[in-house]
């Protein structure tokens, strides 16, 4: 691993709280690697934004220890931020200034050079696609603009590490895509990025590594691929059928041995199904290949007609399920598997034994 | 100290401030009425002498103490009248002025950039927690200072320009009013300051900070009093000693006020 710019150990940071305190972040072991993007994973209130805060020397942990650059941010907090730049959930631009006029204050407290102020200032609003709105006022910006002049002025400063929390909230698909391309950019460039989303896809596409945060506590990291391989042996397979109206498929394959978390969507319009409309999706995750093939002679032997039988590969999204999937509760009618069987998503669990879906290639923690 | 830094958080402040009709009408507005209005209409008092309740003015002065009525010897009833209104009773009204301009201004720039949600982007520059400070309490205090003094000026052209038919001279400033403008209305904004920046850290809106932080007007409220009813007669000297006063207590505010502002705190409390 290169040189790592983050490096935390037991960070924790507690806020007080009726009757006791509220532990933010919890003993938080991360490293982030110079032209590494981690991407922080986790519910409303995991404790993506506190430490986001900590690492940036705005918030002091209660405990443990964090340094960023080799400097503790609780104590060299001037330093730290001067090499690190942010952008916060909500875009916090000022309504009543001009694009311009916030960047070039911005320009000035991150200690741009006076003489290149201006320079950096337009090359930042042209690249962001702002330059035609620079002098209007910022509230008349979209979200959108907003939410791209904030991330503008995360990078005034050519910050060595970047801390982006839902930097694509808001933003609209080729708005979105331009962010995740320069990124990708600042990756290029040997820049480390701390991505804090809800966007699993993004996650997956951008993330070398990503760390899924739980009440404050890492409960899963690795690489996104690691993670998925390592959910367990199930495979996810989903079927195109019809059936006669008087057979249930999703629940003759759920009675079926090594089958659960099957899910039946009636009605589905599917390219390989034929075009009357009567076609239905099935999907559920099987123990192994055996058990797949023993549903497709079963289902062929009911009468049920098989128009496609694919494989799903899990993606992050499964994982992040898998580690949250336990407090999902399916909509009624939608899920067979037996009694409190859980969501396809989070079905894993039932065949590898696991909890939570250790991860092979990453390691997932209670 | 970044002073670059500190340059850029004023000028923001106050370009944001020029921006809301809520912080920028209070700061026209007052000072108007204060120093424009009040002594153009105190000018014309003593056309109104007989009528029945204007003449408590000279049951006022019977009140004041020799000392001080000695003040208006040689001079016509009406002219005692004018400098009664203009150099003495108005003096603690002119105080609002700053204090009024430095809470406004100190309450947007601290519990308004909150409310805004604008404050995290400020909090994550490499900026220290006294930077921050200092940008912000100089946010408020330099235009507080501004139109104190400005008011001054238009006050002391105002008031001999409408006293002058029952003047006949330049009376005003006196010494007393050289004192209340160096020394007591920087302390007054100071005070302000020190009491919003206290109550700032504890709310998350511009109206309560405001509200709360108002109550700094209280001491103006009893110098008022005291001059209305000839308890507190001001002269050059007491003026001098209030002006310490009210130093000594803006510095104690803004020393309990810098020991809360770190900026973990302001984000904990939101």
């Amino acid at each position: 691993m290169a040189e790592p710019v983050v490096v935390t150990r037991a960070l924790t940071r507690e806020f007080p709280s009726e009757g006791g305190t509220v532990r933010a972040v919890d003993a938080l072991d991360l490293t982030v690697a110079r032209g590494e993007v981690v991407g922080l994973l986790g519910h409303n209130g995991a404790g993506k934004t506190t430490t986001v805060r900590l690492l940036a020397g705005v918030l002091a942990p209660t405990s443990g220890s964090a340094r960023v650059f080799g400097l503790d941010p609780s104590v060299d907090g001037v330093a730290v931020r001067r090499r690190v730049g942010v952008s916060t959930e909500t875009p916090a631009v000022d309504d009543r200034l001009s694009g311009r006029a916030g960047l070039t204050t911005f320009a000035d407290l991150y200690g741009v050079p006076v003489a290149r102020v201006r320079q950096r200032v337009d090359e930042l609003l042209s690249s962001f696609d702002l330059a035609e709105a620079a002098d209007r006022k910022v509230g008349t910006y979209s979200r959108g603009m907003r939410q791209r002049l904030a991330l503008a002025r995360a990078l005034l400063h050519d910050p060595e590490l970047l801390f982006l929390d839902e930097p694509t909230a808001g933003l609209d698909p080729v708005a979105a895509r331009a962010v995740a391309d320069r990124v990708r950019g600042l990756r290029g460039e040997g820049r480390s990025v701390i991505l804090c989303t809800h966007d699993l896809a993004q996650a997956q596409a951008l993330c070398d590594r990503v760390v899924v945060l739980e009440h404050g506590r890492v409960v899963a990291a690795g690489a996104p691929a690691a993670l998925a391989a390592g959910l367990g042996a199930g495979v996810r397979v989903r079927f195109v059928a019809s059936a006669p109206a008087d057979v249930d498929v999703a629940a003759r394959l759920s009675a079926l041995d090594g089958w659960g978390g099957v899910v039946a969507e009636p009605g589905v319009a599917a390219t390989d199904a034929p075009a009357d409309g009567g076609a239905l999706l099935v999907s559920g995750v099987a123990r192994d290949a055996e058990a797949v093939a023993e549903a497709v002679a079963t289902l062929v032997a009911g009468g049920v007609r098989l128009y496609a039988v694919e494989r799903e590969l899990p993606d992050l999204e499964d994982v992040y399920f898998a580690l949250h999937g336990k407090r999902r509760k399916p909509s009624a009618g939608e899920v067979h598997g037996g009694p409190g069987a859980a969501p396809a998503h989070a079905s894993r669990d039932a065949f590898d034994g696991t909890s939570h879906g250790a991860p092979a290639g990453g390691e997932a923690r209670r | 100290m970044n002073l670059r830094a500190v340059r850029a958080i004023v000028r923001k402040d106050l370009s944001v401030v020029l921006q809301s009709k809520a912080v920028l009408l209070p700061i026209i507005i007052v000072p108007a009425v204060m120093l424009l209005v009040l002594p153009i209409l105190a000018s014309f008092a003593p056309q109104f002498v007989n009528i029945p309740g204007a003449s408590d003015l000279g049951e006022l002065l019977e009140r004041m103490p020799e000392t001080f009525t000695q003040r208006f010897a040689g001079l016509s009833e009406e002219q005692t009248i004018v400098t009664l209104m203009l150099v003495y009773l108005f003096a603690p009204m002119y105080l609002i002025v700053p204090l009024m301009v430095a809470s406004v201004i100190a309450a947007d720039a601290f519990a308004g950039e909150k409310e805004r949600r604008t404050l995290e982007a400020l909090l994550f520059t490499p900026t220290s927690d006294r930077e921050l400070l200092l940008g912000k309490l100089l946010s408020g205090f330099v235009p507080a200072l501004a139109v104190a003094w400005g008011g001054f000026l238009v006050y002391t052209v105002v008031a001999n320009a409408a006293a002058w038919p029952v003047m006949g001279r330049i009376f005003f400033p006196t010494g007393m009013w050289w004192v209340l403008a160096l020394w007591v209305a920087p302390a007054v904004a100071a005070l302000a300051l020190g009491a919003t920046v206290l109550v700032s850290a504890r709310v998350n809106t511009f109206q309560e900070a405001y509200q709360i932080g108002g109550v700094v007007v209280l001491p103006i409220v009893v110098l008022l009093l005291g001059q209305a009813t000839g308890v507190l007669v001001f002269s050059a000297a007491l003026v001098a000693l209030l002006g310490a006063v009210f130093w000594a207590a803006a510095a104690g505010l803004l020393v309990l006020g810098a020991r809360g502002f770190r900026r973990g705190e302001l984000l904990a409390r939101r």
